[in-house]
């Protein structure tokens, strides 16, 4: 298979990653070299093959439901790049 | 001192022969006049090291210190380490400093290790020569003009260059056990869950696994022992008893069974690496072990398979990078959506920016099941060879890397070519297997040669067993490179 | 054409903020309106390296949620990330379970209308799942940009998803009501939908009887029953008209706008997410055993629906009053213990007195049941000293104004303090009649000559004289029998 320019810029803004139309002939290029190596995968016949999404395939853990955490907001908000008021600031959002 | 194992530094410590602080700064005078050219560390922490030294000096006069306390550490910038910034060497995260600490970090501080800084990689661990980084590549102290290895490269580095005695790493494909082959040192990433990765900031989640570098498997031993452990943080820690992974290592390996992968045997490895790997199991043969050859028959699917899952895992991971609550935010946008896309264009490197695109592409929609679905079911097929495999041997035994360390620069232009530098790696990961790189020998320019060694789920003690038998009758551990 | 040629199909979901103390995956606290961003954990607010772990207080609430609706509760299921970016939600991703849910089909049955035309309609469930909730953004203007406040992210939801069998906004709106009852009944949910703890999203759609399904729009973030009920309405009329005009319902996701009554685009399926699911690395999955579902079914109260039918059948209710006193589990525990007190053969009166004079109060005083000034045995006593003809039903206000307002607390002592015992003296009323008709020769001509109204001018002549001590029925009867009618 090969991608095209287009579905390149597709997945790009889904990933909400810039594309400038240089960066984006390149990136097609390295990307289909990417997905000649990942096709080798389809000779495989995995028809009766159980998917393994962990490697200790084990139960979920769980927590009690009790407050652990105490208020870090100060610490918090001091790596953020724009805050006001107690709030992480961002362009506008438009609903 | 500098070439001194671990335990040598604890009973040095202990016995007051020199103290923490001295030791301390014996390290960061090296650092300083040697990172300037290895390029190992990010940052260093001249202050909190000394002060921590300090700390671990009283403990030693207190009678309260375990057996790391004050002995010096340098931490890959993976991890998180409250106060002391946090780059993952990406321009994302450039200023970052961490409000915590990793489960890691925190454990080997109450054991009162000291903190030197924090070492170099490929951005957000996505790579294969620590070439991928905001703070420039690091350099091979067998020959700066070729890479490291990665994406541990800078840990690596600084145990091989004897900037620290000992360094953590995390492996995902191979980012531990490869740069220790690619530098000459000892490196194991243990099986999946062992090492908590709370505060271990994601790559792609069901591989990553914390590790350990040192000068020789017994120290890697221990730096383990104080790594790993039950962590209810992370819901994929694993619930067992601690280990002491020391217990083992004098075991005789007589009767060991050490099986050879036909596959990893085949092409592909370069006839210096060969050489060495083949040297070093006639050394095991005399020690007495007998070695079987086995079949791995999907290994070869194991890099395709993690370039699918490994990306669709870091693409979603990343998403959290988005310039709002920390990290780099572009200094013009026009809106939302141009402040992300801008914010996240600036902030990612290259390769960190191709793996979020295949990653968003096998995930988006219509292709789930011919690339995430497949992927996941040829590692259950992965997984299972090796389970087969361990039916006839004890640990699996070959190269970690095809080839000794190439020069910087050389396989920059085709991402493929640097995918396929982890071809023996992979599969554990994807199996969740502990594996382990110790130098074996040398290749063409005298450069390091890493001998891989495979074990079963939790077989961690044993394998730093395997690696110690061999390490007590050769000294290719011992070597060190020649710099500054 | 009309609405009758046309056939509505809705379906529901409804997000149910889980009652939990903690979040569902950080252990910072849930609760309501503190200060923004101090219950926003490293966790919540997605720091690098942070990782979930699951609050095992909010699969237990999805277990009691599929148990109360008869549903499958999955032995395993599995959590899922849905990728997109937005500001409120700080991992790019959220936590929510997609292919594998942990409730699995289920049906609610609901009364729907009032009085005759009312009628009970079984709604199939298709799923309730797990999943955090997003912060919130502020859009006050702080220099052109917004707010982000991340306390409500990682609050638990469940999610709840009908199947599309509502013909009718009623329909939807019965069956959200009964759903808001349950949660609560079940004490998973506190159905505060000001507060945003229950939440509903419509797809309407309209048909051709017996056509396929027409295409479909999603009404977004509904947080009252009305906005619910306008909302479908004007969706429906709306969708009825375009197609009627020869035009084609586009698919799309609307909001509704309280103040114009009508729905607005937010985004049409071109635009749609591609939420790229997959199951989450950082969690494993949920296994749930027969025994953890055993013990949580051992625990469960009695459902709103099966009381329904115990009122009804031991206790002769009509399906209006039985479904209004299971409204509410603390309303259907009052009248419980209010019928324990005054025995079955007085549950009619009881009910009457909880739906009516009790509810009216209540409601005035904007208090809750459970913390009525008048509790269910005082109640009950009341009903038996009307039932038992020891006071009349005005003397019986007159008592509950007393309770409620706590000038008394026993019934009896106030009936006798107030002087409130009915005239059951037949000798003595007898005596008063005919006083009363001697005084009366123009009401007693008028009666005898056909009208009827007269009698009731007696009547109160007879009440007034005996100070209204006297039973209403009694004087009825004696006075009717004097003037040989």
């Amino acid at each position: 298979m090969s991608l095209s320019l287009d579905e390149v810029r597709h997945i790009a803004r889904l990933a909400r990653i810039e594309l400038g139309d240089a960066d984006a002939t390149d990136t097609l290029a390295k990307l289909n070299s990417i997905f000649g190596l990942i096709e080798q995968m389809q000779a495989v016949d995995t028809r009766d093959v159980e998917p393994m999404s962990h490697p200790q395939e084990l139960a979920q853990r769980l927590r009690p439901d009790s407050v652990t955490e105490t208020d870090r907001r100060d610490a918090f908000l001091r790596v953020a790049p724009q805050t006001e008021a107690g709030l992480y600031l961002v362009p506008q959002v438009i609903e | 001192m500098i070439q001194a194992s671990l335990t040598e530094l604890a009973a040095a410590l202990g016995a007051r022969k020199i103290s923490s602080v001295e030791l301390t700064t014996l390290f960061l005078d090296r650092i300083d006049a040697l990172n300037p050219t290895l390029n190992a560390f990010i940052t260093v922490d001249h202050d909190g090291a000394l002060a921590a030294a300090r700390a671990a000096d009283a403990r030693l006069a207190a009678g309260t210190a375990g057996p790391l306390t004050g002995i010096p550490i340098a931490h890959k910038d993976v991890f998180c380490t409250e106060g002391v910034r946090t780059t993952c060497a990406s321009k994302m995260l450039e200023n970052f400093v961490s409000p915590y600490d990793a489960h890691v970090v925190g454990q080997l501080k109450a054991a009162g290790a000291v903190m030197l800084g924090k070492t170099n990689m490929d951005e957000f661990a996505m790579g294969s020569s620590n070439e991928n980084t905001f703070f420039g590549a690091a350099r091979n102290p067998w020959d700066t003009t070729r890479v490291t290895g990665g994406s541990s490269g800078g840990s690596a580095v600084a145990v091989a260059a004897r900037l620290s005695p000992m360094a953590t790493g995390t492996d995902t494909g191979g980012s531990v056990r490869q740069p220790a082959a690619l530098t000459g040192v000892t490196g194991i990433k243990p099986s999946y869950g062992v090492v908590s990765r709370y505060g271990m900031i994601a790559y792609a989640s069901s591989l990553d696994q914390g590790g350990a570098f040192g000068r020789s498997a017994e120290d890697c031993a221990l730096l383990l022992t104080a790594m790993a452990g039950f962590d209810p943080r992370d819901s994929t820690s694993l619930e067992r008893e601690r280990e002491d992974y020391s217990r083992a290592l004098n075991q005789p390996l007589a009767g060991l069974r050490i099986g050879l992968p036909k596959e990893f045997f085949a092409d592909g490895m370069d006839d210096d690496v060969r050489a060495a790997i083949d040297a070093a199991l006639a050394h095991y043969r005399q020690l007495g072990a007998t070695t079987v050859e086995v079949s791995l028959p999907n290994a070869k699917l194991a890099i395709p398979a993690y370039y699918v899952i490994a990306p669709a895992e870091a693409s979603s991971n990343l998403s959290r990078f988005d310039g709002v609550r920390y990290g780099h935010r572009a200094a013009d946008y026009t809106d939302l959506a141009d402040m992300y896309g801008k914010s996240r264009a600036e902030g990612f490197g290259a390769e960190v920016k191709r793996r979020i695109l295949v990653g968003t592409y096998v995930l988006s929609h219509g292709y789930y099941d011919a690339y995430y679905l497949q992927a996941q079911k040829l590692r259950r097929l992965i997984a299972e060879d090796f389970q087969r495999a361990f039916e006839h041997c004890d640990v699996i035994a070959g190269p970690t890397s095809p080839t000794v360390a190439w020069t910087l620069g050389e396989k920059n232009d085709d991402p493929v070519q640097m995918y396929l530098q982890d071809i023996y790696t992979i599969a554990v990961n994807l199996a969740g297997l502990p594996g382990l790189s110790l130098p074996c020998g040398t290749g063409a320019g005298d450069l390091p040669v890493g001998l891989q060694l495979i074990g079963n789920y939790f077989d961690e003690a044993h394998l730093l067993n395997v690696a110690h038998g061999f390490q007590q009758g050769t000294d290719w551990h011992r070597r060190t490179p020649a710099v500054g | 054409m009309s609405r009758q040629d046309w056939e509505v199909v809705i379906g529901l979901e409804i997000h149910a903020q889980l009652n939990t103390t903690s979040k569902i995956f950080s252990g910072a606290s849930t609760a309501f309106g503190a200060e923004a961003n101090v219950q926003a954990s490293a966790v919540d607010i997605a720091l690098p390296g942070v990782l979930p772990v699951l609050n095992k207080g909010a699969v237990e609430r999805a277990i009691r949620f599929g148990l109360a609706i008869d549903a499958e509760v999955a032995k395993k299921s599995v959590f899922a990330r849905k990728n997109y970016f937005y500001p409120d939600l700080p991992k790019g991703y959220q936590i929510s379970q997609f292919e594998l849910p942990v409730v699995v089909g289920g049906q609610v049955t609901v009364r729907v209308g009032e009085g005759e035309a009312a009628y009970d309609k079984t709604i199939r469930l298709t799923r309730a799942h797990l999943e955090e909730d997003a912060g919130k953004s502020l859009h006050e203007d702080f220099h052109g940009m917004s707010g982000i406040d991340l306390n409500r992210a990682g609050t638990p939801l469940l999610e709840i998803v009908s199947e599309p069998d509502m013909r009718s906004s009623a329909e939807a709106v019965a069956y959200a009501r009964a759903l808001h009852t349950l949660v609560r009944w079940i004490d998973i949910c506190d159905g505060n939908m000001q507060e945003g703890s229950f939440r509903c999203d419509a797809n309407v759609s309209v048909r051709r009887p017996g056509a396929e399904l027409g295409t479909r729009r999603e009404i977004k973030n509904l947080n009252s029953f009305r906005f619910l009920q306008q909302a479908i309405d004007f969706e429906v009329q709306s969708q009825i008209e375009t197609i009627e005009d020869g035009g084609r319902v586009h698919q799309a996701t609307v909001l509704f706008d309280p103040d114009s009554g009508e729905t607005r685009t937010m985004r049409s399926k071109e635009d749609a997410h591609d939420y790229r699911y997959f199951p989450d690395p950082d969690l494993l999955p949920l296994v749930i055993d027969d025994d953890w579902i055993a013990r949580t079914r051992a625990a469960m109260p009695e459902l709103p629906a099966a009381m329904r039918a115990r009122f009804e059948a031991d206790w002769g209710l009509s399906a209006y009053d039985a479904v209004t006193l299971t409204a509410g589990r603390d309303t259907a525990a009052f009248f419980e213990a209010a019928v324990a007190a005054a025995g079955a053969a007085l549950a009619k009166p009881c009910a009457n007195w909880i739906m009516g004079e009790l509810a009216a109060r209540l409601n005035k005083a904007e208090r809750d049941i459970a913390d009525s000034p008048v509790g269910p045995a005082q109640l009950a006593a009341l009903v038996g000293r009307i039932a038992d003809g020891t006071i009349s039903n005005n003397a019986g206000k007159k008592v509950f104004d007393a309770l409620w307002s706590g000038a008394g607390s026993a019934v009896d002592a106030i009936i006798e303090a107030e002087g409130l015992k009915q005239m059951n003296d037949a000798g003595a009323l007898e005596a008063i009649v005919d006083e009363v008709l001697a005084a009366n020769p123009k009401s007693v001509e008028e009666f005898r000559a056909g009208k009827e109204k007269a009698l009731n001018a007696l009547v109160g002549q007879v009440m007034k004289a005996s100070r209204g001590k006297a039973n209403p029925a009694q004087v009825n009867a004696v006075l009717r029998e004097r003037l040989g009618a």
